[in-house]
């Protein structure tokens, strides 16, 4: 019963250290740098990475934005409820809203190319959760993340809300198509 | 001044009782126990709902018991035991009189209304907020009145355990400096009162929106502060349970650390550096920038995963010194295999050391890296991961030590012995598998808090591979093991309490034994200095196997983030 006594050196502090300890620390330090390391080594080589901007906005505000860019860029409407598809042109500011309990409007992105995708909630906070490639953003009312996505491949995709938002959270499916470029 | 203290010496242990410890140190770890029992047959509800072929609950409902279960195992469960840890370390390891009981019972009090309060405005409805109540989404006033209570009532735990080390030094209860379990319950208590103190500036404020007295929380202000709260309150249990693995291996074992500076110098680590781990939960966040993420995210150079693997070390690797020292030096494993696999102290603590490290320490390393957390942020990856360290590390840890305190401080013995053998295996390797499934769907997408992965009814559903649905189902099937498991814990606990035969024990009286430094053990004398060979060869290989799946499983992560699409 040692661990639990006072230790048996009253100066426990300049006793040598084993060198199964030592080698471990040494080992351990030095992956810790390597994992440290790794974060700012992708920012500069890797390509997934997140942008740091992002701005405070209102609810209205983000409406009006994101209702412009339905206006101008609307190429379909889908489900009964109408939910218009968004083609817009490669590289421009894109919006999607979150709100309980749908994503809106549906966007077509096209391949390979590169689009600022603008997001923000509208009431409470949600997940955005492109399925199936697995790329999950937090997104929060009164702050608009804007980061540019570059699809890789041609499909359907879903959104899923993956932050609970109530008691329809789990209804709150959206779809989003990546097309050949044209 | 210690006059009036009464304590007994347990006979078999010899550790020594203070009568108002005691008291305390059994209300706290029998109310926790009652919150395991609530927050067990939540789990099954929980987990038979999100089994697809099962689906038990309605939305409405499932959601309530969701948000119950979180608060009522990784708040009130938890901290109920650790409070009792941290009196068994302050009062009982250092023999000395509990500071300020009648404060003592204020705290309990004050905790165990906050935790009913809470409790009673999740299932009146209306407060299905889940465990990180993030606004704008609001829960009744009485849900955050509750936690603040509940908080309050654990910071007075906290300061009673710090005025005993101070009543126990200006006694001179013991000699040399405080034993290593009582420096770890330390480390606990003054995470817990960062801990706290972020908790009631975030909740102090949202119970008066809730009120309607504040009109508006920032939201990612909100989940700054929460999760320094949160978060954090996972680092108390990861220094608690590290001082009951300590604990655990010197009762069992007669273990001493290899060597008390390397072991004391990673529990500090963990006060400078764990607590920047909050942000972890906001890595996919917007409005904060990647500089501020990396190094907190990193926790500054990772310092707090170097202490975790420390210890990860020294804790098997003090069971070897120990083991070898009485003759069991065939081979690298010998040490371990002639361990006691029977006792339930030892094979509980050994498997929590283990899925600790393997599967929550991996796996949290690698969600905790800025860029990987995007390919699991939210989803059910993240629950398994917690689960592997709150649930395996640190509930598994106090469940061993359980059937130490049995006999120990409610002087009992431990009735259904079989039963008791078999269940950190059942419970243990249950959550093994109930781990590595939740992570596996959360690698699919498939999302956390989330009542119908099909999503019927909707116009247009996601179809999650069929993958996810084995792993979803695998889920049930593993919950409902370590839910046996962990009911044979509690059926084992109670009937021993109440009904287990009574151990002889001696009356109380004031006389007290001071504490003696620990005896020098030989065979650690003969390997400090580095000249030999290495102290704990079988150790050592096991943490190389643990670091080669460690590196394995990260650049796994990192390629499978190349194939993503491009995000800047």
């Amino acid at each position: 019963m040692s661990a639990i006594l006072p230790p048996s050196n009253r100066i426990w502090w300049k006793h040598p250290l084993d060198k199964v300890e030592l080698t471990w620390i040494a080992i351990a330090f030095v992956w810790s740098l390597v994992l440290f390391f790794m974060m700012p080594y992708w920012h500069v080589f890797g390509k997934q990475n997140l942008s740091n901007e992002a701005y405070r906005i209102s609810a209205e505000s983000y409406q009006k934005k994101t209702q412009d860019m339905v206006d101008k860029f609307t190429v379909r409407t889908e489900t009964d409820q109408n939910i218009p598809v968004v083609h817009p042109p490669a590289g421009s500011d894109v919006y999607l809203i979150a709100r309980l309990w749908a994503w809106w409007p549906i966007l077509e992105f096209e391949n390979g190319q590169s689009y600022r995708l603008h997001l923000s909630a509208m009431d409470y906070q949600h997940g955005f959760s492109l399925q199936p490639s697995n790329i999950n953003l937090q997104v929060i009312p009164g702050y608009e993340m804007v980061i540019t996505v570059t699809p890789n491949k041609t499909g359907t995709y879903s959104v899923v809300c993956n932050e609970y938002c109530g008691i329809g959270h789990h209804t709150m499916v959206s779809r989003l198509y990546v097309v050949d470029k044209k | 001044m210690a006059l009036n203290a009464l304590f007994r010496v347990d006979a078999r242990t010899g550790l020594q009782y203070h009568r108002d410890a005691e008291w305390l140190m059994k209300a706290n770890a029998v109310s926790g126990v009652v919150f395991l029992l609530l927050g067990g047959v939540l789990a099954l509800l929980v987990s038979l709902t999100r089994w697809p072929a099962v689906h038990l609950l309605n939305a409405e409902w499932f959601y309530l018991v969701l948000t119950a279960h979180g608060l009522d195992m990784l708040a009130f469960w938890i901290i109920f035991f650790e409070i009792a840890v941290l009196y068994f370390c302050a009062s009982t390891l250092l023999r000395c009189r509990l500071a300020t009981p009648r404060m003592a019972w204020l705290g309990f009090a004050l905790m165990l209304i906050g935790a009913v309060t809470t409790n009673v405005a999740i299932f009146q409805g209306e407060s299905s907020v889940m465990f990180t109540s993030y606004v704008p989404m609001g829960a009744r006033p009485p849900f955050y009145l509750g936690l603040i209570l509940f908080a309050v009532g654990a910071l007075i735990g906290c300061f009673v355990f710090l005025g005993t080390l101070v009543v126990a030094r200006a006694e001179k209860t013991y000699e040399g400096s405080i034993p290593l379990v009582t420096f770890g319950a330390l480390t606990a208590a003054i995470i817990a009162i960062f801990t706290i103190a972020s908790g009631a500036i975030i909740l102090i404020p949202t119970f008066l929106w809730s009120m309607g007295l504040i009109h508006y929380i920032d939201p990612l202000m909100y989940r700054t502060i929460w999760w320094a709260f949160g978060h954090s309150s996972q680092q108390i249990n990861v220094a608690a349970h590290v001082a009951v693995w300590y604990a655990i291996a010197a009762i069992v074992f007669g273990a001493k650390p290899i060597s008390e500076k390397v072991s004391r110098t990673a529990f500090l680590l963990y006060i400078l550096f764990l607590q920047l781990a909050s942000a972890h939960h906001l890595l996919s966040d917007p409005g904060l920038s990647s500089a501020w993420k990396i190094f907190n995210a990193g926790y500054f150079m990772y310092f707090a995963v170097m202490a975790s693997m420390i210890h990860g070390l020294t804790v098997p690797g003090s069971i070897e010194v120990a083991q070898r020292g009485k003759g069991f030096t065939k081979g690298l494993y010998e040490w371990l295999r002639k361990a006691p696999w029977s006792n339930p102290v030892f094979s509980g603590m050994f498997i929590s050391l283990i899925g600790f490290g393997f599967l929550g320490g991996i796996s949290g390393v690698m969600m905790g890296t800025e860029q990987l957390n995007m390919i699991i942020h939210n989803t059910l990856y993240v629950p398994g991961h917690f689960h592997a360290t709150v649930v395996i590390g640190t509930t598994l840890a106090f469940m061993s030590l359980t059937y130490f305190l049995i006999p120990s401080l409610f002087r009992r013995e431990v009735a259904f012995p079989g039963l008791a053998k078999w269940q950190p295996y059942l419970f243990g390797l249950g959550m093994y598998a109930f781990v590595l499934v939740m992570m596996g769907a959360g690698t699919l997408g498939v999302p956390r808090r989330h009542w119908d992965i099909g999503f019927a009814g909707t116009a247009m559903p996601y179809e999650f591979p069929g993958a996810a649905y084995l792993m979803l189902g695998l889920v049930g099937i593993s919950a409902v093991l370590a839910v046996i498991g962990g009911g044979i814990y509690i059926f084992v606990t109670v009937w021993s309490i109440l009904l287990g035969k009574r151990v002889e024990a001696g009356g109380y009286s004031s006389a007290r034994t001071p504490l003696q430094m620990a005896p020098v053990t030989p065979a650690l004398e003969v390997h400090g200095g580095g000249a030999g060979a290495f102290a704990a060869p079988g150790t050592f290989t096991l943490a190389l196997v643990f670091l080669v799946a460690f590196v394995l499983y990260y650049f796994i992560n990192w390629k499978y983030l190349s194939q993503v699409w491009g995000l800047s």
